[in-house]
């Protein structure tokens, strides 16, 4: 079982610590108090609509869903720090990430209803659609910053992954092909403590994570995953220095998957409920709260306003989502390749005569 | 052009053009910048397009087809070879779970018109792993196309069709045939995208089909012959989209059926043309459709591959029974 005593690390950066305290010397970013209720804002859509998707599924409105809670900081520090830039590359469990981003959550709730629609926005905001395919992943996001590189044009490619992914074979070869071919891509590991009921220690013998950068030719460092605030400040300074060496980075973000690994899954069969609590107190909305209240005079009734805006957009796109017209059942065949070929054309037409004989 | 040429130099040809063409197409594998590839087939590639368009990758073709399926999502075009089709399997992942699905699952938002090239098929006495016939695992996989060219001319073309389309193409070529087979190829291309075969002889007694290098067996089989049965050949060249259309024409006309393949016998695609048969010509057949093909083996070392392959005579034998049938 792990508890990861991260604050007595001195290699793992932080600027604001669990209680929401700053620590004014690591600061480099300019403060505001709009960047910081955006990112909490974010973080508290994040949060809220992930419990909403959990309930759903439960109630049988949604199928399976892969839990974000816990993780916020980690994600929307990353997101908004880039600005719209950059191309992301997610997993499966960036709700976080991807809404921070712009997606439209009655997207995500397409997505998580089972509906290949879910990913049509992707393109216009730079997102790749997710990735199931544990590990799978970082290898396309290293091919499209070679493209950019090779089209003058370029762009910091941001796979998201969680320690499970640094075991995968394509993952490796994600690393290195990056380090060789020298691509701006960031490598963003959330380091969640467990891939499903296997914990970190078990997963590699390595140390950490991050140095698996180093086998590979490049720098890598850790950072506290629920410190919105240094996840943000590290981003930016490696979004210029990856475009301007470039070169790829490697980060390992410290923090904590809270929920269970899907709502088919039930995490109390390999882990304590004490290790949840103390993680429970390293929780990233809380600090960023904290420091809210004692630096931004946020007082509880921008709290309660901001989960009552933040639970109408949720429910707005609820509704937005119980709107959409069912998929249909012709685009199983006509998506598959830009032109039906005849096989495919014989199979649409095979569907289409047994849906229309009731 | 005047001298005759390998489907190695129509190969190479097609890339100049491709690559002098458009920008976007880029060429990437395991020795095919400076070596210009262990066949030759992108020799002097990098003299002329440098080495951001034509890239020497690490050892790793789960690498190189992740970041094909980066790189083709992402506005280029990328010719991907992998060094032998034996080792295609590291890749196997990148290409089912990703190549052959980004468009649907995207709805379109993202695609992969992407070429992956492979040596394939056997007849060269090589070391281990260096002769399998396993293009029956690619058409398997919904969202791919699959060809395969058996002469220059077709080569040349086939490769402009396939880099062409915006759909992911497993381009396999016989390496058997790389140089043994000559011809003249006229001054500009004629992209053949995939999905249509080529009838080499018309004939009335028996529709043979074949791909790869066994169809220039069963074309050197029956020009041997002294009374050779009068006989549709075709090349399939492709291998899905499947040219349906030319197949059930000539079973229509002919009543008698013989596929050529070498790859294995259980699940290779002589069964699929036998099921599409069945479908579509039945009760035009004269006699059940007949293959030849490989073992449900492993290809032997080569000491043995003579044994394995089907040669002349058992082309020859199988001719006969499917027309006394």
């Amino acid at each position: 079982m792990t508890t990861g005593t991260i604050s007595e690390t001195a290699d793992v950066f932080q600027i604001l610590d669990p209680e929401g305290n700053l620590d004014d010397n690591r600061l480099e970013i300019e403060l505001s108090r709009s960047l910081l209720t955006s990112l909490y804002r974010d973080m508290m859509l994040s949060r809220r609509f992930d419990q909403r998707c959990i309930n759903l599924q439960r109630q049988g409105k949604l199928g399976t869903y892969a839990s974000v809670r816990g993780q916020e900081a980690a994600q929307v520090g990353v997101v908004r720090a880039l600005e719209g830039e950059g191309i992301l590359f997610p997993s499966y469990r960036e709700t976080a990430a991807v809404l921070a981003r712009g997606i439209e959550p009655s997207e995500l709730f397409l997505y998580w209803a089972g509906d290949e629609r879910g990913h049509r926005s992707g393109r216009s905001r730079g997102v790749f659609p997710f990735c199931v395919d544990v590990g799978s992943h970082p290898i396309h996001a290293v091919g499209a910053a070679r493209a950019r590189q090779i089209q003058g044009n370029p762009t910091l490619a941001v796979p998201f992954f969680g320690d499970g992914a640094t075991s995968e074979a394509d993952f490796l070869a994600a690393l290195n092909f990056a380090g060789v071919w020298e691509t701006p891509v960031l490598f963003f590991c959330q380091n969640n403590q467990w891939a499903i009921s296997v914990p970190r220690e078990q997963q590699t013998a390595s140390e950490t994570l991050a140095q698996k950068s180093e086998a590979f030719g490049f720098p890598g460092e850790r950072v506290d995953g629920n410190d919105p605030l240094a996840v943000y400040q590290l981003t930016r300074r490696l979004h210029r220095r990856c475009l301007e060496e470039p070169t790829p980075y490697f980060v390992e973000a410290i923090t904590y998957r809270l929920g269970d690994h899907t709502t088919a899954d039930d995490a109390r069969r390999y882990r304590t409920e004490e290790e949840v609590e103390a993680w429970k107190k390293r929780d990233p909305l809380k600090r960023l709260r904290l420091f809210l209240e004692r630096q931004y005079d946020w007082t509880r009734q921008d709290q309660s306003d901001l989960e009552s805006e933040v639970d109408q957009v949720i429910d707005n796109a609820w509704e937005e989502y119980c709107q959409i017209p069912d998929p249909d059942p012709d685009s199983i065949l006509e998506s598959t390749y830009e032109t039906l070929p005849d096989e495919l054309r014989q199979q649409r037409d095979e569907l289409r005569a047994e849906r229309s004989d009731v | 052009m005047s001298e005759p040429s390998t489907l190695v130099d129509a190969l190479n040809r097609a890339h100049r053009e491709l690559m002098r063409q458009d920008d976007s197409v880029v060429v990437l594998g395991e020795d095919v910048a400076r070596n210009g590839g262990v066949f030759r087939v992108t020799e002097g590639l990098l003299e002329e397009f440098g080495p951001d368009r034509v890239m020497d990758t690490p050892l790793s073709e789960g690498g190189i087809v992740g970041s094909t399926v980066g790189m083709s999502a992402h506005g280029l075009r990328p010719i991907a070879e992998i060094q032998f089709s034996g080792f295609i399997h590291p890749a196997m992942d990148q290409i089912v779970s990703h190549l052959a699905r980004l468009r649907t699952r995207s709805r379109g938002t993202y695609t992969c018109p992407a070429v992956i090239r492979a040596p394939y098929t056997g007849g060269i006495k090589p070391p281990e792993h260096h002769s399998e016939s396993l293009e029956a695992l690619y058409v398997h996989v919904p969202g791919l196309k699959v060809v395969t060219p058996s002469r220059p001319n077709d080569a040349r073309n086939m490769l402009h069709g396939a880099v062409r389309d915006p759909d992911p193409v497993m381009f396999l070529e016989p390496k058997k045939i790389y140089r043994s087979v000559k011809e003249e190829l006229p001054e500009d291309p004629n992209p053949i995208p995939p999905g249509t075969a080529r009838r080499e002889r018309t004939g009335e007694e028996v529709s043979i089909f074949s791909w790869g290098s066994m169809f220039q067996g069963v074309r050197r089989t029956l020009e041997s012959l002294e009374n050779a049965p009068s006989a549709d050949l075709i090349d399939l060249r492709s291998l899905f989209p499947i040219d349906r259309q030319t197949i059930v024409e000539s079973v229509r006309k002919t009543g008698r059926v013989l596929i050529v393949q070498e790859a294995p016998r259980t699940g290779g695609l002589a069964s699929e043309l036998t099921a599409l048969i069945n479908e579509q010509a039945f009760l035009y057949l004269e006699a059940p459709v007949h293959r030849v093909t490989g073992f449900d083996t492993v290809f032997p070392y080569p000491r043995l591959e003579d044994h394995y392959l089907p040669g002349e005579k058992r082309i020859q034998s199988a001719l006969e029974k499917v027309i006394s049938f």
